[in-house]
Order: structure tokens, then C-alpha cells, then sequence
């Protein structure tokens, strides 16, 4: 097959070819959807340990007071009392209250942040945050710099033990500096699989050789974009492009907590009137009565037949044996515990609405 | 890619083993491989009546769901009941204990239809070039 010379590839292209990995288009970006399989990775990742090639996503560094440089106002969620060496999870909006991007703050100083973006969003996102810093804080996006690689499940601490000296310290939603094969390099206690992770931030250049040292333990097995989908689902954790996009409010996908009202932010108007006008639509999260899964752009149908709202993601879900899907539906149908019924063009299976995450058994705070 | 020398193969994959009047269907490696782990399967229900190429299964895997359409005409008289409980059997074994439904066939001269394993293998050599 030839290589679609449009997209971009992670220094880690030529080992997903020689491990046989199935490459999709994401996010501009040619990235591995699957290796063994995904039922086969999964398990790996719920029982074992994998490495996710993460080195598309975007990061930025910026330097500047928190408020002075406007930083504050372009992120949703609260800065004032993130203590250094901590991460928190917040939103990126337009005026409208849309979500341009979720993202993760890391604070690195007092004064020195990085933040962690989507890679098909990262251009936007830099042109947005270059637009509304102060001119007094400084901007560098590191994007094409900073390799990354996710390592998720329940081994993933002994694995990594003797390989970065400290790293049973470190607390969950945490980061810290951590000498790896000769760097200094950003290690986060973080992940997108509800299993305890980290991510290792490490010189792009360098990371096949990053991923090699973690391949020396045998217990170790490559994960692909196809596998984190269904982990992620199963979390109930959004993923942008599906359940957030410019025309989605964050209160409408759910993500409320993350956003903090009491300060001033870009879109936050906007978010205060919605709150005052009650929202159109809730995102709702449900599980199929079968072994039929929901896909996205499927209809959502009330128990009397009537479309009430579309599928945004969908999934098999190994650990529960059942489909499991969420999507967008008129507010009185988002409640946990009611009927309704999914399809293609017609109410076809049977589906529960419940709460989030549909997997609760995870490793995440061990 | 793997395909079995006496069998039949359509387009969409789907292979079908014709033994007197009776044929075996099922789908290919190339199917299953595209598909990945299957999760569920909506197998035809015995008695129905089914045209050439038309829909009469569909499969799910974790990530994909796929529309099986019948190779040639006929009526089913059997279908896999292994692969309720264990759709991944198709995965495992598509040529063998995967197989889907049989159907008394209605024409067998619909063979002509289809291509044979050598014109199957030179398809999917266009598929991947």
C-alpha cells in the first residue's frame, strides 16, 4: 500500500510497520488502529500493561503570571489554586461557549505552564492561544519537539520502575521531572483508559528508543487508537470530534466540573446564559440491552418510537458483554434508567440510559 | 491472503462451498481480517427464502458492523448456532467452524456468478495493490 505523503507520522512510524500494525488517517496524522487486536489489547491493557505511540497529540509551553498573561481566561477550568507539579483538566472555548478543545494544564512553576492538546485541534488551538496571551508571556509551542508515549494498566508502575528512579511517588492527576535514559524528561500520572498511567514526555528524536527500553520487559504489548477508543467509552471519557465540538457546550456534554464559573473566561457569557435559558440537548450515556453496539450517527429513538437525538460514539464493550454508546438526546431523556432504543434509520435495540463510567473496576487510583 | 481452492467467492466477500445441492457459506479471510474481533452476528433464520447477493446476516465487530449478503439462491436449512455464543469463531476459523448458514439452493448453475478461488486471489491482489 502506498503512504499517503499528506500525513504526518510520529518518529515511531517504521516500528508500527515492523510490528504488523493496521495504520488509519488521524488527525493528519498516520497512526496505528490496531496490532494483535483489539480484544487481545484490551485485556492486555485491563490486566497488563501497553504503550500507546502518543507523539501526535500537541503541547505548548508558556511563561507568565496566570492572569497577567490571559492564560486564565482561555482555559475553563481553575488556575489560581492548581499547585505546581499538578495537572487539571479544562476546556478551550470560542465566544459562544463551543469547545474548540479539552485539554490538560500542567503547572510546571509558578509562572511556567504546559498545556496538553488534541492533535488534529493543535494549529487552531496554538493560533487561539498566540491571539489571546498577553505579548508579555511568552508562547512556544513544542509540538514537533516533544515526542510522547502512554503507558496504561495495572503493571504499568512496576514496568517502569527500573527504568525511572521514583516513580512510585507519584499521585494520580501528578507529574514531575524524572531522569529517563540520560534526559530529564516530564513523567504525568495520567491517561485516557481508567487503568493506572503515565505519560512520559520525551525528545521526538529520541522516543523509539524510549519505546525500546520499555519493550526490554516482556510483560509489555503495543496498543493502538482502536483499543484506546473502547477504553475511553468505557470510562465515559468525551472525545473530541465526537461528544465536544465548536457548536457543543461543554454544560451540554456533561463536563460542568470542569468548568469554573466563578472566574472569567473566554465563552463564559455565553455558558451563564444557557444556564439561564436551560440547555437543548444533554449528552446521555446508555448501554444496549444485546451484543449490538450503537455507532456514531445512529438515531436515538424514546421509548414511543420518536427521535430525540443521535449517537456520538459507540462501542462493543468487553467488560460488561453488551454495546454501550453515548450521545446527544433532548434533556429529559439524558436521565439514568430509562428505555430507549437505538438504529440506523429506525428504533431497532433496546438500550438503558445509566451514569458514567460503564466500567468502574479500573486501576486508576491503586 | 488465505482462500481455499474449491470454493466460490463474491465481491463482498463472502465464500460459499457447494456440495450437491447444498451450499456452505461463510466469509472470507480477508473479511474477517478487515472486520476484526467479531462481537455479535445476526444469523438468518432457518426456512428463509434468499435471492442471490442478497442481505441475509450481519456481523459487528468491536469497532465495525457489516452487512452479509447471500452468494447464491436458495433456502436456509441450518445455521451456525456455535457463533451466537462465540461470534469470535469466525475470526478464528473462517473457512471451517466459522461458517454462517447452509441453504438448499434453488439454481446451482449461479456458480457462474462467482469467481473461483484463482480469479478470488488475483481481486484481492487489485484490493491491496
Amino acid at each position: 500500500m502506498l503512504a499517503d505523503t499528506s500525513l504526518k507520522q510520529t518518529p515511531l512510524y517504521d516500528t508500527h510497520l515492523q510490528l504488523k500494525a493496521r495504520m488509519v488517517p488521524f488527525g493528519g496524522w498516520q497512526m496505528p488502529v490496531q496490532y494483535e487486536g483489539i480484544l487481545a489489547e484490551y485485556a492486555h491493557t485491563r490486566q497488563g500493561v501497553t504503550v500507546f505511540d502518543t507523539c501526535h497529540m500537541g503541547e505548548f509551553l508558556i511563561e507568565g503570571d496566570y492572569r497577567k498573561s490571559g492564560l486564565d481566561r482561555l482555559v475553563t477550568c481553575r488556575l489560581s489554586d492548581l499547585p505546581k507539579g499538578s495537572c487539571r483538566y479544562g476546556l478551550l472555548l470560542n465566544d459562544e461557549g463551543g469547545v474548540l478543545d479539552d485539554l490538560i494544564v500542567y503547572r510546571i512553576g509558578e509562572q511556567q505552564w504546559m498545556i496538553v492538546v488534541n492533535a488534529s485541534t493543535m494549529e487552531n488551538d496554538a493560533r487561539q492561544f498566540q491571539a489571546q496571551l498577553d505579548p508579555s508571556a511568552t508562547f512556544h509551542n513544542v509540538s514537533f519537539l516533544t515526542g510522547k508515549l502512554d503507558i496504561q494498566g495495572p503493571l504499568s508502575r512496576e514496568v517502569l520502575k527500573p527504568l525511572v528512579a521514583g516513580i512510585e511517588k507519584l499521585e494520580y492527576y501528578t507529574f514531575d521531572y524524572f531522569p529517563v535514559l540520560g534526559e530529564r524528561v516530564i513523567i504525568s500520572r495520567t491517561g485516557y483508559t481508567g487503568e493506572l498511567g503515565y505519560e512520559i514526555y520525551f525528545p521526538w528524536d529520541r522516543t523509539p528508543e524510549l519505546w525500546s527500553a520499555i519493550f526490554a520487559d516482556p510483560r509489555v504489548a503495543p496498543a493502538g487508537l482502536g483499543v484506546r477508543d473502547v477504553l475511553r467509552l468505557e470510562m465515559g471519557y468525551s472525545l473530541y470530534g465526537h461528544e465536544l465540538n465548536e457548536t457543543i457546550s461543554p454544560l451540554a456534554a456533561g463536563l460542568g466540573k470542569f468548568v469554573d464559573l466563578e472566574k472569567d473566561f473566554i465563552g463564559r457569557e455565553a455558558l451563564l446564559k444557557q444556564k439561564s435559558d436551560g440547555l437543548k440537548t444533554k449528552l446521555v450515556c446508555f448501554k444496549s440491552n444485546s451484543r449490538r453496539s450503537p455507532r456514531q450517527h445512529h438515531r436515538i429513538f424514546s421509548a414511543e418510537g420518536r427521535q430525540i437525538g443521535e449517537v456520538t460514539s459507540g462501542t462493543f464493550s468487553p467488560a460488561i458483554e453488551t454495546g454501550i454508546g453515548m450521545g446527544f438526546v433532548e434533556p429529559d431523556h439524558a436521565k439514568p434508567g430509562q428505555t430507549i432504543f437505538f438504529g440506523q434509520a429506525e428504533a431497532r435495540e433496546a438500550a438503558v440510559t445509566c451514569n458514567r463510567p460503564f466500567y468502574s473496576k479500573g486501576s486508576l487510583k491503586t | 491472503m488465505e482462500v481455499v481452492e474449491h470454493f466460490y467467492y463474491t465481491k463482498e466477500h463472502e465464500w460459499v462451498s457447494v456440495e450437491d445441492n447444498v451450499a456452505t457459506i461463510g466469509i472470507t479471510e480477508y473479511a474477517q481480517s478487515a472486520l476484526g474481533d467479531i462481537t455479535f452476528i445476526e444469523l438468518p433464520e432457518i426456512g428463509t427464502e434468499v435471492e442471490q447477493f442478497e442481505q441475509f446476516a450481519s456481523v459487528e465487530s468491536v469497532k465495525a458492523a457489516s452487512d452479509i449478503f447471500s452468494p447464491m439462491s436458495g433456502r436456509v436449512i441450518e445455521v451456525n448456532k456455535k457463533l451466537d455464543g462465540n461470534p469470535g469463531l469466525i475470526n478464528r476459523s473462517c473457512f471451517d467452524k466459522g461458517w454462517i448458514a447452509k441453504i438448499e439452493l434453488s439454481d446451482p448453475e449461479e456458480k457462474s456468478n462467482l469467481m473461483n478461488a484463482q480469479e478470488y486471489q488475483k481481486f484481492l491482489e487489485g484490493l491491496e495493490g
